[in-house]
C-alpha cells in the first residue's frame, strides 16, 4: 500500500516537479557546507599567513597599505612564529558583483550563502513541525475516534476551542514571550497552534473507518483494541495522513517565515525569514535592493509551490474519481 | 453471417440496434464493453437486458443514449430509434431528443435526487430543461400530474427528498423521466436497493404506466428471475455480447445457451421441489483481455474444442429465438 | 426448467434423523439442548439529541427463536424489519435491554474477561453482506486469515499455522491456496471474497454462524456456488446456522426453518416449506406474492401493495402490520396479537388466523 502510494505521487505531473523541487532544495539544504562560498555569518575573510624571516622587513611591512575595506595587523604569537592576519571585509549591502553573485546585507553577510544555509533551517522546521504536529494530531485523531466517550468529548472540546482562536495573532503572542534560543522554541510554538484542524480532520477519517465491516469483524472475532487501531484503521489512513503532513510542513514553513519576518523569531538564526527581515528593517524594498528580498522569497513560494503539487497526487489518491483514467 | 434480428414490424421498430461496438479507455488498455449488440424493441414492448456486473449492459444504455463519458465511446454500429440513426448524430439535436423522445432512470436514481430541491422543484426543472417554451406553472402542474400517475399524494410536492422513502424516491425517478411523456424508457437496475415489496410495487408501476402511456421499456437487471416474469423479450448478455433473446416465457422453459441456462439454475424456487442447484462455476473474464473464442467457455460445463477457436454467432433458432452458441441445447428439461 | 441432480438430493427436514446423521458425520453427540434460544429479547435504541423526546427505535421486541443443534433458521425480513439487529444481539456487539439468549444451554452475560470474550466469540461467528467491505484493503489474505488463528491460539507454532492456513482455503474451494495468500482483497473476485470472509469464520470452528445476507451483494451466477459451499460446510461441520436473508426462496433453499420479521417483531416462525406454501400470516402472504417466481410464470396477478414499512421509531399501534393489512379489523389495531400456535412448531402473531 505504501508502494502505491509512492507510485502515485510519482506518476502524477504535478507531484513529480513539486517532489523534484523539493528534493533540489533538500539537496541544497544538506550540501550548504560546499555549495555556499562563505559562512553566512561571516563578512569578512580572513586569512592568516605565517611570516617566515624574509618576510619580516620593514619595507614589506609598511608598503602592504590596506585597502578601506581590509585591516593588515601583525601579531606575534607565544611560538617564535610571527603571523600576518589579512583581513577583508566584505562590502556592505553591496550589489550582486563576482565575488557576492547575491551582494552582501547591511552587516556584510553574503547573501547567497545565506540563502544556502537558510533552506536549512526552513526545511528543518518546516519537516520538523510538520512530523510533530502530525504526530500529535493522529495521536488524539485515534483516542478521540475510536475510544469515543468522556475521551472524545474533551478532545473535540478542546480542539474546537483551539479552532476559534486565530492561529497567527495566538502565534504572535505566544513569540513575543518566549525567549529564542535556537529553533526549537519556534517548533514548539508552530506545532501547538497548527495541531486542531489535522486533529479534526484525521478524527473523522477515523471515525468513518471505525463502521467498516472490516472493522466490526475485526472486534468480532476478537481483536485487542491496539490491534485494531493500529493494524486494522492505521494503515487504511496512510494517505491522509500523507496529506496532512505536508500541508503542516507547508504551514509550518509559511509560519517560521512570518515570524521571522515580524521580528518574533530567533533573530541570530539564519533562514529565508530573517533574512527578509533584515531586507525590510533595512529599507531593501524601498531602495530597490531586489537581490536582497526577492531570492528568499522565491525560494519560500518555492518550497510552498512544491507542497502545494505534492498534493495534488494526494488528492487523486484520496479520491479515485480525480484519477486520471 | 450473422442472421439479422426480424423484428415484427421491422419499419415502426421503436429502438433498433445493429452490431454496435462501444467502449472505454482505460491505463491499460481499451475495453469493449458491447462487443458487437444488435437488438429490436417493438413500439410499446417491454425488453428485458439481463447479465452480470460488469458485462457490459449499462455501457449499452448510455451508447443507445449517447450518454457516454469522456473517455468511453462508440467505435461502431448503428442505433435506429424511429428509423433515425443516433450514432453520430449532431449533440445539439440530440439533446432534443432526450427526454422528450427517450428518457433514463439511472442506477441508483433515487439518491441522484438533489437533497436541497423539493420534489415538485426537481420534476418541473427536468421538464423546464428540455423545453425551456414551458411556463413554470405549466410544468408544476405537470409535475403534479406525473406524480400522481405513479401513486404519489399531490401535497408531496413541497417534500425534500430525505422526507421520502426509498420506494417513493424511485417512483418520483419515475415520475421524472416520464415528465415529457417519451416513447421511449430505458431503467438501469432500477429496483435493485429496493425491498422485495416496493420492488415488486414498483414493476407492476412501470406495466401500468406503460399500458397507459404507450411507451416502451428497456429494463436492465442482474436479477433474471425478475425480467422473466414481467417481460415481453428477454436478451441476456455475458462479456459484453448476446449469447441468447427471445420471448421471455420461452426462454425459462427451454434456454438453449449454457449460459442461460446456468442462471435458471441458479434461483432457488419459491414453489418448487427443493434440489440442490447447479448454479455457474468460475466467474466473469476481464474483458480487457477476453478468452478466445467463446466467452463463456472457461465456465462452459458443454465447452468443446470448438468453442474455445472461434466465436459463434447468433443464430436463428426459430420463433424468434436467436442463441450463439457452437452446441445449443435444444431438447427441453 | 431448472435442472436438478436427482443423485444430489440436499433436503433439509427438522426430522431428528437428518439431524443425527449430520451430527454423525461431525463427530457430535447427537444433543437435545438447541445450539441457541432467544427468549423475549428486547432492544431499542435510545434517539439521541434535542428532538428526541424519549423515543428510541424499537429494533427487537419480544423476539424469540430456537436454533437446533445442527440445524438451519431463517431470518427473513425486509430492511428495518431488525434482523440485523438480532445478529448482532446475538454475537453480542450490543448487549439486549431484557431477555435472554441462550448459547448452548448457558446464558449469555455480560463479558467479565477477555478471556470469556473470546470463548464467545470462538462460539458464535458472524459473516458480513459486503465481501469487499469485510476485507481490510491494506492487508494480504494470508494476513486476514492469520488473526483469527492466532487471536484464539488455536495454532502453537509457524508450520501449524501454515497447515490449517492451507486447509482452511481449501475447505472454501480457493485451490491452490498458495496462489490466493498473498493477494490483496482488491484483487479477488466478490465470490472469491465471500469465500475468504467464510474461510476466515470456519477458521475458528464456530458452532454457532450468523450469516447476514451473505449473497446479496454477489453477482447472482456466483450465489448458487457460495450457497451450495455454505450447505457442504454445514453438512461437514456440523454447525448451526443462523441465515438472514430478505429472499424467501433462498431462505426455502438454504433452512429448514423460518422466522418472518416485521417491523422487530416476529409475524410467523415455523418449517420453512409449511410457512412458504401456507403463507398463514398476511405480511408472509404479501412476501410470497412479492418475491420473483419465474416459475409460476405469468399467471400470477397483482400484489397491489399498499403502504409502506413502518418507522421503528413510532410504530403502528396495536399489530405492527394492521396499516397495510387487507384482512384488518379494528381490533388488530388496539392490541397486540400474541404468537401463537398452529401447528407444531409453526406460531403465527395474527388474529385472523
Amino acid at each position: 500500500m505504501i508502494r502505491d502510494f509512492f507510485k502515485t505521487l510519482v506518476s502524477n505531473r504535478k507531484s513529480l516537479v513539486g517532489l523534484c523541487i523539493l528534493g533540489f532544495l533538500v539537496f541544497v539544504a544538506l550540501l550548504a557546507p560546499v555549495i555556499a562560498p562563505y559562512d553566512p555569518k561571516a563578512d569578512r575573510t580572513v586569512t592568516i599567513k605565517p611570516l617566515t624571516e624574509a618576510d619580516r622587513t620593514e619595507d614589506e611591512l609598511s608598503s602592504d597599505t590596506p585597502a578601506d575595506d581590509e585591516d593588515l595587523s601583525t601579531y606575534r604569537v607565544t611560538t617564535t612564529q610571527d603571523f600576518e592576519k589579512h583581513t577583508k571585509y566584505f562590502p556592505l549591502r553591496a550589489k550582486p558583483s563576482a565575488k557576492h553573485i547575491l551582494g552582501t546585507n547591511h552587516a556584510g553577510n553574503d547573501l547567497f550563502s545565506q540563502l544556502v544555509w537558510g533552506s536549512r533551517t526552513s526545511l528543518l522546521v518546516g519537516l520538523g513541525t510538520g512530523l510533530f504536529v502530525t504526530f500529535i494530531s493522529l495521536t488524539l485523531a485515534l483516542l478521540a475516534g475510536y475510544l469515543g466517550g468522556a475521551a472524545d468529548d474533551i478532545i473535540s472540546f478542546i480542539t474546537n476551542i483551539m479552532l476559534v482562536i486565530p492561529g497567527l495573532p495566538l502565534m504572535i503572542v505566544i513569540a513575543a514571550y518566549v525567549t529564542m534560543k535556537g529553533v526549537f522554541p519556534i517548533v514548539l510554538i508552530l506545532g501547538l497552534t497548527d495541531w486542531p484542524y489535522p486533529t479534526r480532520v484525521l478524527r473523522s477519517q477515523v471515525l468513518t473507518l471505525k463502521n467498516r465491516d472490516f472493522v466490526r469483524v475485526s472486534k468480532a472475532l476478537g481483536e485487542k483494541t491496539s490491534f485494531v487501531v493500529f493494524r486494522e484503521i492505521l494503515p487504511n489512513m496512510i494517505s491522509i495522513v500523507m496529506a496532512e503532513f505536508f500541508q503542516a510542513c507547508m504551514s509550518a514553513m509559511l509560519g517560521e517565515a512570518t515570524l521571522e519576518f515580524i521580528g518574533l523569531g530567533n533573530l541570530s538564526v539564519v533562514s529565508w525569514g530573517t533574512i527578509l527581515y533584515w531586507a525590510q528593517t533595512n529599507g531593501a524594498l524601498l531602495s530597490g535592493a531586489w537581490w536582497w528580498f526577492l531570492p528568499p522569497g522565491l525560494c519560500i513560494a518555492l518550497m510552498g509551490t512544491a507542497f502545494i503539487l505534492i498534493n495534488f497526487a494526494i488528492d487523486e489518491i484520496s479520491n479515485p474519481k480525480l484519477r486520471r483514467r | 453471417m450473422a442472421e439479422e434480428i426480424q423484428g415484427t414490424e421491422k419499419e415502426t421498430a421503436m429502438l433498433e440496434v445493429r452490431h454496435l461496438k462501444a467502449g472505454y479507455g482505460t491505463l491499460k488498455g481499451f475495453v469493449r464493453a458491447v462487443d458487437d449488440v444488435s437488438l429490436s424493441l417493438a413500439k410499446g414492448g417491454f425488453l428485458g437486458i439481463a447479465g452480470e456486473s460488469g458485462c457490459g449492459k449499462s455501457t449499452l444504455a448510455y451508447a443507445i443514449m449517447r450518454l457516454l463519458k469522456d473517455n468511453a465511446r462508440i467505435e461502431s454500429g448503428e442505433v435506429l430509434f424511429k428509423g433515425r440513426e443516433l450514432v453520430g448524430l449532431p449533440e445539439s439535436e440530440m439533446r432534443k431528443l432526450r427526454w422528450a423522445e427517450i428518457a433514463m432512470v439511472f442506477q441508483s436514481a433515487m439518491n441522484a435526487l438533489n437533497p436541497v430541491l423539493s420534489v415538485g422543484e426537481q420534476l418541473s426543472d427536468a421538464a423546464l430543461a428540455h423545453r425551456p417554451d414551458m411556463k413554470k406553472k405549466e410544468a408544476m402542474d405537470l409535475a403534479v400530474e406525473m406524480l400522481e400517475l405513479v401513486d404519489i399524494n399531490a401535497d408531496r410536492l413541497k417534500s425534500y427528498p430525505h422526507q421520502l422513502s426509498g420506494g417513493m424516491k424511485q417512483r418520483v425517478m419515475i415520475a421524472m423521466a416520464l415528465m415529457l411523456k417519451p416513447d421511449l424508457l430505458i431503467m438501469d437496475e432500477p429496483t435493485t436497493a429496493l425491498d422485495v415489496v416496493v420492488q415488486r410495487t414498483i414493476i407492476e408501476k412501470i406495466d401500468d404506466l406503460r399500458k397507459k402511456l404507450g411507451f416502451s421499456v428497456i429494463f436492465i437487471t442482474h436479477d433474471l428471475s425478475l425480467l422473466v416474469e414481467i417481460s415481453d423479450t428477454l436478451a441476456v448478455m455475458y462479456a459484453g455480447k448476446i449469447c441468447e433473446y427471445g420471448r421471455a416465457a420461452e426462454l425459462f422453459e427451454s434456454a438453449h445457451h449454457p449460459y442461460t441456462r446456468g442462471l435458471m439454475n441458479s434461483f432457488p424456487t419459491l414453489t418448487g421441489p427443493i434440489s440442490r442447484m447447479g448454479g455457474i462455476e468460475g466467474h466473469a473474464p476481464d474483458l480487457l483481455a477476453p478468452p478466445p473464442g467463446c466467452r463463456f467457455a472457461p465456465r462452459c460445463p458443454k465447452a468443446g474444442p470448438e468453442c474455445s477457436a472461434r466465436e459463434p454467432e447468433l443464430v436463428d433458432m426459430g420463433g424468434g429465438r436467436l442463441c450463439a452458441c457452437h452446441k445449443p441445447e435444444v431438447s427441453n428439461a | 426448467m431448472p435442472e436438478n441432480n436427482s443423485s444430489d438430493i440436499l433436503k433439509e427436514n427438522s426430522g431428528a434423523a437428518s439431524r443425527a446423521a449430520a451430527q454423525g458425520a461431525a463427530g457430535l453427540q447427537p444433543s437435545a439442548a438447541p445450539a441457541l434460544e432467544l427468549k423475549s429479547v428486547y432492544k431499542h435504541f435510545p434517539l439521541r439529541g434535542l428532538s428526541a423526546h424519549g423515543r428510541a427505535v424499537h429494533a427487537m421486541d419480544d423476539v424469540s427463536l430456537t436454533l437446533e443443534s445442527g440445524g438451519s433458521l431463517a431470518l427473513v425480513g425486509e430492511s428495518g424489519s431488525g434482523k440485523t439487529t438480532t445478529a448482532s444481539v446475538i454475537a453480542r456487539i450490543y448487549e439486549q435491554d431484557s431477555g435472554h439468549i441462550i448459547v448452548d444451554g448457558e446464558e449469555a452475560r455480560p463479558f467479565r474477561s477477555r478471556a470469556e470474550a473470546l470463548q464467545y466469540k470462538k462460539k458464535v461467528q458472524l459473516i458480513f453482506q459486503d465481501p469487499f467491505g469485510s476485507l481490510n484493503p491494506t492487508h494480504t489474505i494470508r494476513q486476514i486469515l492469520e488473526r483469527p488463528l492466532l487471536i484464539h491460539g488455536i495454532v502453537k507454532n509457524r508450520g501449524e499455522l501454515d497447515a490449517k492456513l492451507n486447509e482452511i482455503l481449501e475447505l472454501v474451494g480457493l485451490c491452490p491456496p498458495g496462489e490466493y495468500l498473498d493477494r490483496y482483497p482488491h484483487e479477488l473476485s466478490g465470490g472469491q471474497r465471500q469465500r475468504v470472509n467464510i474461510a476466515r469464520t470456519f477458521a475458528l470452528e464456530p458452532e454457532i454462524v450468523l450469516a447476514d445476507e451473505p449473497t446479496s451483494m454477489l453477482d447472482v451466477s456466483i450465489r448458487m456456488g457460495i450457497m451450495n459451499m455454505m450447505l457442504d460446510l454445514k453438512a461437514k461441520r456440523g454447525v448451526s446456522y443462523l441465515y438472514i436473508t430478505h429472499d424467501l426462496a433462498g431462505a426455502r433453499y438454504m433452512c429448514s426453518r423460518i422466522a418472518v420479521m416485521y417491523a422487530g417483531m416476529l409475524m410467523e416462525v415455523g418449517p420453512t416449506d409449511e410457512v412458504i406454501s401456507e403463507a398463514l400470516h398476511p405480511y408472509v402472504k404479501l412476501l410470497k406474492a412479492a418475491s420473483p417466481a419465474p416459475e409460476l410464470g405469468l399467471s400470477r396477478g397483482r400484489v397491489a401493495a399498499k403502504g409502506e414499512i413502518p418507522s421503528l421509531v413510532d410504530p403502528p399501534s396495536g399489530c405492527r402490520f394492521h396499516p397495510r393489512c387487507p384482512y384488518a379489523k379494528a381490533s388488530c389495531s388496539e392490541s397486540m396479537p400474541e404468537l401463537r400456535e398452529v401447528g407444531p412448531g409453526h406460531l403465527v402473531r395474527c388474529f385472523e388466523v
